[in-house]
């Protein structure tokens, strides 16, 4: 790159730093959100990805299952939960479950998605049962399923500890845990947005807990409602610290918080200009995270494209079936299809690698 | 030899060599050279937009554009031509929403007289709206139509009230391209010409392109050069409009250009098109978010509020934006909106 000098100069000494490879701080975190010089802040970001990454920029082919939205939390930016009996509610049996995956045995899906909410009665067992399940009609694939908000409710439905629960989804075929429900750690948003969610306290000892037993985890935040800029920077190094102490993390990944058909819904949503900040700024202070994902369902397929010049050096997969930010007015297509995510990751000028969840790279024909 | 993005800041005038390499650099490095020059051209950090509507008034066409997903030909069950009654309705809109002027633009039906576009423009002008009328294909259809020349047919119009010329119908500027893609549509030549004649006149007018179909990123670069030759000559062009190409539904077909590739070309026209003061962002195109970040990609101007749209729409495409949304997307992204007219005048 030949970029040439930033507009604002508050982001001189933190360049010196990322050239230094000194951490940054809370301050240095700050400074990046505030600045109005994105493609500055994506400059800085997009030193970092290279050297971690280089050119490539990875895609999962993978399959989402929202197995139901009945949830006991009722979080106010939330358009998908409902109580049992609201209208819109729904939950999937388990032979619905197995028809989703077996409807698309003949696609080379590596991953299955399963993100649900926090059902009243559901028993453990149908947990464990999905994912046998599961693993019976498509052994190979790789199960990425319930965020640590599912899994500590699961956890003390059932009377367990974290670790038991964790070794016993393990034992029927979980292969990983996805990012979702860590929101903002901060105390202030969750008392106001999420009072009866899983405290941050919670996120962060399902996840850790997870990383010690030898699963991997991914982790988020939701931005861009009344959340500020600190609060955002607090949440960033919260993770990195937890990523210091047990490494488990594989992707961080911001969602874009959409406000149609939630508590929330005269807020307007983070802008473009936010959206690609965040991922910057997230690749620059979670020097410990190898990656940083943006989730094209929530930012479109085009601002995903455009990301990849701004830190970001995984868009996610083909999808399909998604149903949590459809359901708060995304506008965003269903899935998108191998050709068309290879395609997207080149004309950013990057070189597409398929990968499984664990990023091992996936060979396959330069025709499929 | 690539100069270095302050050196294109400068504003020193690109050759068709030293423009080429652009599309090479990294995204970054050509946002930021191109961001300095809307720097230097608009201090304020104004993102201007207009309040108005767009009015197909026939989608009745000749030209059968392979491209094109709107038309239809003549005798076809759903062409049309709006009545008056529905045209006074759509103005009587316009003006419940504070509009300043009408974007009308229809096909090449062979049905409609001159006298028919002067009664058209002199009904809306009659509103006390801006009338931002007929691209130059549609024109030089008429001129074709009538026998009379470019200059009489702009003047006539001027006469009723046209207040300027919306730049369409540009598509490539590059014979090879229209004779694949608009066999039938005016030549690269005629199309300047038309432009030239208005300006000649004192009407200002907008200039499009339509990229990414089977042009190459040098017909790109040969569209903007004959551009920035005749502003030269005339000074007539107040803004341009680059857009992608939308294949739903069109005879073309094929795939649409991503947004890294939209925003990498909107920066190179701000860099080579040294002499055109304003850069529209397609919203229309590319939806609000990429929008945004356009305006760090060189643009300074947020179009239009349209209103409807048709012809993009037609392809499948349809994203809607109201006065307020503009404004929210303008002030998010850290400029000031301002409202404009037709003209790139503020209001």
């Amino acid at each position: 790159m030949v970029f040439s000098g930033f507009q604002d100069p508050a982001l001189q000494p933190i360049q010196d730093k990322v050239a230094a490879g000194v951490r940054l701080d809370q301050d240095d975190g700050c400074t990046l959100f505030a600045s109005s010089d994105l493609l500055g802040v994506g400059y800085l970001a997009q030193t970092v990805r290279e050297r971690r990454h280089g050119r490539r920029a990875y895609y999962i082919y993978n399959q989402h299952l929202n197995y139901s939205n009945i949830c006991v939390n009722g979080c106010r930016f939330c358009a998908f939960g409902r109580k049992a009996g609201d209208p819109g509610a729904y939950e999937m049996s388990l032979a619905e479950i197995y028809a989703r995956v077996e409807a698309r045995l003949q696609e080379p899906i590596t991953e299955i998605h399963i993100v649900g909410g926090c059902h009243p009665e559901l028993p453990f067992s149908f947990y464990l049962d999905m994912l046998r399940g599961i693993k019976a009609r498509r052994p190979e694939v790789h199960l990425q399923a319930f965020t640590a908000v599912e899994v500590a409710h699961l956890a003390q439905q059932a009377g367990l500890s974290i670790a038991e629960a964790l070794s016993a989804l393990r034992e029927a075929g979980l292969g990983s845990l996805p990012g979702g429900g860590a929101e903002v750690f901060s105390p202030r948003i969750r008392q106001r947005l999420c009072p009866e969610k899983l405290s941050p306290e919670g996120w962060l000892e399902v996840a850790q807990t997870a990383h010690r037993l030898g699963l991997n985890t991914n982790a988020t935040m939701l931005y861009g409602h009344v959340e500020t800029l600190e609060e955002r920077v607090e949440h960033l190094l919260r993770l990195r610290s937890a990523q210091d102490e047990t490494g488990g993390f594989l992707a961080f990944i911001p969602l874009a918080f959409h406000p149609a058909n939630t508590g929330l819904s005269d807020l307007t949503g983070p802008s473009a200009i936010d959206d690609l900040k965040t991922l910057a700024v997230s690749r620059l202070l979670l020097d410990n995270f190898p990656h940083i994902k943006a989730f094209w369902v929530m930012l479109g397929p085009k601002l995903a494209q455009i990301s990849l010049c701004f830190g970001v050096d995984d868009v996610d997969g083909t999808v399909m079936e998604e149903r949590i930010t459809h359901m708060a007015g995304a506008q965003t297509p269903q899935g998108l299809t191998r050709s068309q995510l290879r395609a997207l990751i080149r004309e950013a000028g990057c070189e597409p690698v398929e990968r499984d969840t664990l990023y091992r790279v996936i060979e396959h024909d330069a025709a499929a | 030899m690539m100069r270095l993005p302050d050196q294109l800041a400068s504003g020193e005038r690109l050759t068709f060599a030293e423009a080429r390499p652009l599309w090479d650099l990294d995204l970054l490095t050509l946002g930021r050279a191109a961001d300095a020059v809307r720097r230097r051209l608009n201090p304020e950090g104004r993102v201007t937009y207009v309040i108005d509507r767009n009015i197909n008034y026939t989608n009745v066409c000749v030209s059968g554009c392979r491209f094109c997903a709107f038309y239809r030909p003549p005798g076809a069950d759903d062409g049309y031509v709006l009545d008056w009654q529905t045209l006074a309705e759509k103005l009587r809109e316009l003006q419940a929403h504070g509009g300043s002027g009408v974007l009308l633009q229809g096909g090449l039906n062979p049905d409609l007289t001159l006298a028919y576009y002067e009664k058209l423009v002199s009904f809306v002008h009659g509103f006390g709206l801006g009338v931002h009328g007929f691209s130059p294909p549609e024109i030089f259809f008429l001129s074709r139509q009538t026998g009379l020349s470019l200059d009489e047919v702009i003047r006539r119009l001027m006469a009723v009230g046209l207040s300027s010329i919306p730049g369409g119908g540009a598509e490539i500027l590059v014979d090879r391209v229209r004779r694949q893609i608009s066999p039938n549509k005016c030549t690269s030549a005629q199309w300047l010409e038309v432009m030239e004649a208005a300006h000649r006149q004192g009407l200002k007018t907008s200039a499009t392109m339509m990229f990414g179909h089977l042009e190459t990123r040098e017909d790109r670069l040969e569209h903007l050069l004959k551009i920035r030759k005749l502003q030269d000559k005339t000074g007539g062009f107040t803004a341009f409009i680059p857009w992608t190409y939308q294949p739903g539904g069109t005879a073309l077909q094929g795939q649409a250009l991503g947004a890294v590739e939209y925003l990498r070309t909107l920066a190179v026209s701000r860099l080579v098109l040294d002499n055109v003061e304003h850069l529209q962002v397609s919203w229309v195109t590319q939806g609000p978010k990429v929008a945004q970040i356009a305006l760090k990609f060189g643009a300074d101007d947020f179009g239009s509020t349209m209103l409807e749209e048709n012809v993009v729409a037609a392809t499948g495409v349809g994203f809607r934006l109201n006065r307020d949304e503009i404004e929210t997307l303008i002030w998010q992204s850290g400029y000031q909106p301002r409202v404009r007219d037709h003209r790139y005048n503020l209001r």
